[in-house]
Parts: structure tokens; sequence; C-alpha cells
């Protein structure tokens, strides 16, 4: 079933198109990886599948998104598809709240009021996160005191607690160290099994490692699309994808 | 491979002067500071007594007490917050979290910012205008403080609106992609850590409200009452006009009686600010990020 689709997809702010011509879809319990250097548009597509383009309003989206079936663009209840997709950011955000709070805010924020039902998803969460049994005795603790990496992981946790159908992670490992990335990736295999997830990334190691299908982005298209290890050793379309995954520029 | 060269010795012979100099214009402004403050605790602190605080002023204001004058001003600046801090902040919260970045907003940005330049008699003569005639509140408490909070609002406004914009955009974001409306992130994330901030900004303004004189001369703030006021439309004292009066406008004063009153005044508004950095400085101790 088709989770996510994207059927010419342009992006724009002001009179300057960052991204256009984007054409893919994702299937659900996929890990769609999109790779690409810097200013290719990556994390402005993830922004135009949340929405966010309705707190910029320089920002120009043109073309279908599809969620579930539904597209993004006219869906009335926008806090409602959000709620359905995580997101996490590069750096993480610790929000200014203890650990538990932070885990137990989007519940809290779709009316979840009891104890005993936000204490069991911060443990899991938490726990889903590799996260619980470093902040178990310690979750009245402010979050934004933990390290990089445990920030990181309670960001995802955080994102977790949405219960979220599609979980967006946008180049996560930039601030952790590689043991707590090679964590989060695991993590990240065990939850192909429940939800969608797209992976942004700058590290095509990564990608190759979890990413099921990668998009390649090059200065404002989607130059290549195909199964991730095509990328690498198979055949592609186009020869700048092989010398970029090959680390020949980028 | 550290001999000093001609060129360190340059930079280290300006580097000294440039010290020297900062320090001498720092000495220059603390001095003003020091001299009325010592002038007015040498001469003032005589004056003060338990009497002189809480009982009203007898023989024709030369002899007796403060109070209905203390009184006066801790009500007409209670009043003025009650006004300016729920109008300010909430103006302040629109221009910062709500309103689109257009020349409309950058236009009432600038007037706020104005109004704040405005000088006080002309607020005077506005809330002559505006309160005491077209309202009807009379010369009253209430027409002074809505004097005053008009004239303090921008202090407010600007000072909300700086601890709202100190809180990192990410935490905005962060809340916004969980499906979180504007107004629950205001009031989960971006509220609580901008408190602190906004705190500041009102007990700056309380200093700076007790000690106006102008804007309540014409609107509320009477030269002499024999009673205490019994509501927000009777007129009061206040000591910043007792001030005046005592110090230019009745003859055989004794000469410590104006310097009691001014050091009861400024050490009023020196409360208040020293308030205001404590509170920062614990919560700047207390901040989460």
């Amino acid at each position: 079933m088709v989770k996510l689709g994207v059927k010419d997809l342009a992006i724009s702010y002001g009179n300057e198109t960052i991204l256009e011509g984007v054409n893919f879809d994702i299937q659900e319990h996929e890990i769609f990886g999109i790779i690409g250097p810097a200013n290719a548009g990556k994390t402005s597509f993830l922004k135009a599948v949340n929405r966010m383009d309705l707190f910029n309003t320089d920002m120009q989206v043109d073309g279908d998104i599809t969620f579930n079936g539904v597209n993004v663009q006219k869906v009335r209840n926008v806090y409602g598809l959000r709620r359905r997709i995580g997101v996490v950011f590069p750096l993480p955000v610790g929000l200014p709240l203890s650990i538990y709070d932070n885990v137990a805010l989007a519940p809290r924020l779709a009316g979840q009021k009891d104890r005993a039902e936000l204490d069991v998803i911060v443990e899991r969460c938490l726990t889903r996160a590799a996260l619980w049994d470093e902040v178990k005795d310690r979750l009245n603790s402010l979050g934004s005191m933990l390290s990089g990496g445990q920030q990181q992981r309670l960001t995802i946790a955080r994102a977790l607690s949405q219960d979220p159908e599609l979980l967006m992670l946008d180049e996560f490992s930039i601030a952790v160290d590689p043991v707590t990335t090679m964590r989060i990736e695991d993590v990240l295999k065990e939850l192909r099994d429940e939800l969608t997830i797209i992976l942004v990334t700058n590290l095509v190691q990564q990608a190759r490692r979890l990413a099921d299908r990668t998009a390649f982005f090059l200065g404002g298209r989607c130059v290549e699309v195909g199964v991730t290890e095509d990328l690498f050793t198979g055949e592609v379309k186009d020869t700048r994808t092989r010398d970029y995954v090959d680390g020949r520029f980028g | 491979m550290f001999e000093t060269t001609s060129i360190n010795k340059k930079n280290i012979t300006q580097q000294k002067l440039v010290r020297i100099g900062l320090g001498t214009m720092t000495g220059i402004l603390i001095l003003p500071v020091a001299l009325i403050l010592g002038t007015l605790i040498y001469k003032g602190a005589p004056m003060i007594s338990f009497e002189f605080l809480f009982t009203g002023p007898t023989k024709g204001m030369t002899a007796g007490g403060i109070f209905p004058a203390l009184l006066g001003t801790v009500l007409l600046v209670l009043v003025a917050l009650l006004a300016s801090v729920p109008l300010g902040v909430a103006a302040a919260i629109y221009l910062s979290e709500y309103a689109p970045d257009n020349w409309f907003t950058r236009s009432i940005n600038l007037a706020i910012i104005n109004l704040a330049g405005v000088p006080s008699i002309v607020h005077a003569l506005f809330g002559v205008g505006a309160f005491v005639i077209f309202f009807g509140f009379g010369t009253s408490i209430l027409a002074a403080s809505l004097t005053l909070a008009i004239m303090t609002l921008p202090v407010v406004i600007v000072a909300t609106r700086e601890s709202l914009q100190a809180v990192p955009m990410s935490f905005r974001e962060a809340c916004w992609n969980m499906g979180a409306t504007r107004w629950q992130t205001i009031r989960r994330v971006v509220l609580p850590n901008a408190v602190t901030g906004i705190l500041t900004g009102v007990i700056l303004e309380v200093s700076r409200t007790a000690g106006e004189t102008a804007p309540i001369m014409f609107t509320g703030a009477a030269f002499f009452l024999p009673l205490l006021p019994q509501g927000v439309l009777d007129q009061t004292m206040a000591l910043s006009l007792h001030l005046f009066v005592v110090s230019t406008q009745v003859p055989n004063m004794p000469e410590q009686l104006p310097f009691g009153v001014a050091l009861v005044l400024i050490s009023m508004v020196l409360l208040m600010n020293s308030l205001s950095i404590a509170l920062r400085m614990y919560l700047r101790g207390k901040k989460k990020w």
C-alpha cells in the first residue's frame, strides 16, 4: 500500500524554486532514504509533507503529496495530520521540560490526561528509543540537560509518543556519537514493522544500511529513485548518482 | 620565540589606554548616582521613622508624615498594573507569535517604540482629555492610573516581546510538528520560558510608574487631602507630587522633610529594581536550556 505519494512536487520560496519535479511513492513499512548534498531540497520536502509551509508565508508548495491517499494540501485538520507524522530534527530539541513531560507532551496535547496511561506511553517510547535504562531513575530531571546523544533519543521517543504512522528523520545522527547512532539505527530497523520511515541523511552508508529504497536529490531535483543497493552496485539512470554515493563529489 | 616586537608593544600600550579610558568613563557615570544617594541618605535618613511613614501631614504639611502619599503611590501603581499588564502582555503575544511579518505589523511595532518616546506631559494632557473628561472619570485614581498605564505600556510590550523571542524557534517547531496549535505551543512551551523576562519588564514598569509626576498631576493626584481615598474614583496624594509640593510650594518647610520624602520614593524604586535583578539572577540559575 502506498503510504505517501508524491506527484510533480515543486517547492519555492518567493521567486526561488528550490525543489521541483519530484515523483515517487513510499510504501507502507518501508524505510525510504533521501540522500543528497546540502541545498538539495531534502528538508523542505519534509516540511511540505508536514504542512510546515503554513508557518512560512514565503513557502509555496505545488503538486500533490498524498498521505494515506489524502492530499495533504487539502487536509482541513492539519493538527491531526501532523500528529500522525513524527519528525526528528538534525539537532536534538530537548524541550525545557522534564524527561517525562517531554515524552508525555504529544499525548497530552491530544487530550490524554490519565496518569497511568501516560506512564505506560512514556516507558514504552523511551524503551523503544533505547533511552529508558539511562533515564528511568530521573524522569523528573530536565530533558534539555541530557547529553546531545541522549537528547536525540529523547526527541525520537517524543516523536514515537505521537504514535505516528510515518516517522521522518532529518539527518538525525549529525550530533550523535557513532555508538548511539548504531543503537538508533537498530531501533529504526525494528520500527519498520510498525510504521513507515523517511530517512534523510548525509551519510550514504547510513542509507545503504537502512533504506529499502533511496532517492537522490541534487540541486533541487530528484535525480534518481531506486532500490538502495542498486544505487551502489546496480544500474543507475544518472551517472551523478554513482559519483555521489562513491564520494566523488558532494 | 616570544620576543616582544614593536607592534606587540604598541598593541599592549593601546590596550592599557583603552582600558583606563573606559574605566574612567564608567567612574564618571557612577558619580552622580553616588552623590544623589549619599545626599539623600545623609539629609533624609534622620526623618525616617514609623510615624513619618504611617501618619498624615500636619501643620500645613510642614510636619507629620507622608502616609497618604505613600498609600496613594501604591494604589496608583497597582491600578496602573492591573490595566497595563494584561493589555501589554496580550498585545506582545499577538505581535510576537501571531502577527504576520508585514509592513502593518512593522508599523505597529514602530508606533509602540514611539509611544515610549512621547513626553510624559503629553501623556498627561491626553489623560485629561480622554479619561478625566471624555470617559467622565473626573480627576481620580482611575484616570491617573490609566494615564500611567498608557505611558508604561511600551515597557511591558517590549519586555514581553523580547522575552518571547528569546525562546528558541526550534522549541516552537518541535511543538508544531507534534500537531500542537499555536496557542498550545505558546501556553505549554513559550510562555513558561518567557515568564522571567516578562516579570522583569513588569517590575521595571512599576519603578517607572512610581516616580512619574506629570501624568498624574492633572489627572488624579492632589496637592493635599485631609482624608484617605475611599475608592478608585477619589483623588489621592502621591509621593512624587508630594515631593514637588513640599520642596517648592510650601513656605517655612523644614529643610530635611523633602529629603525624607525623596529618600522614601527612591528607596521604593531601588527596592523594586533590586527585586527585579534578584529575580532575574535566581531564574537565570534555573535556566533550562
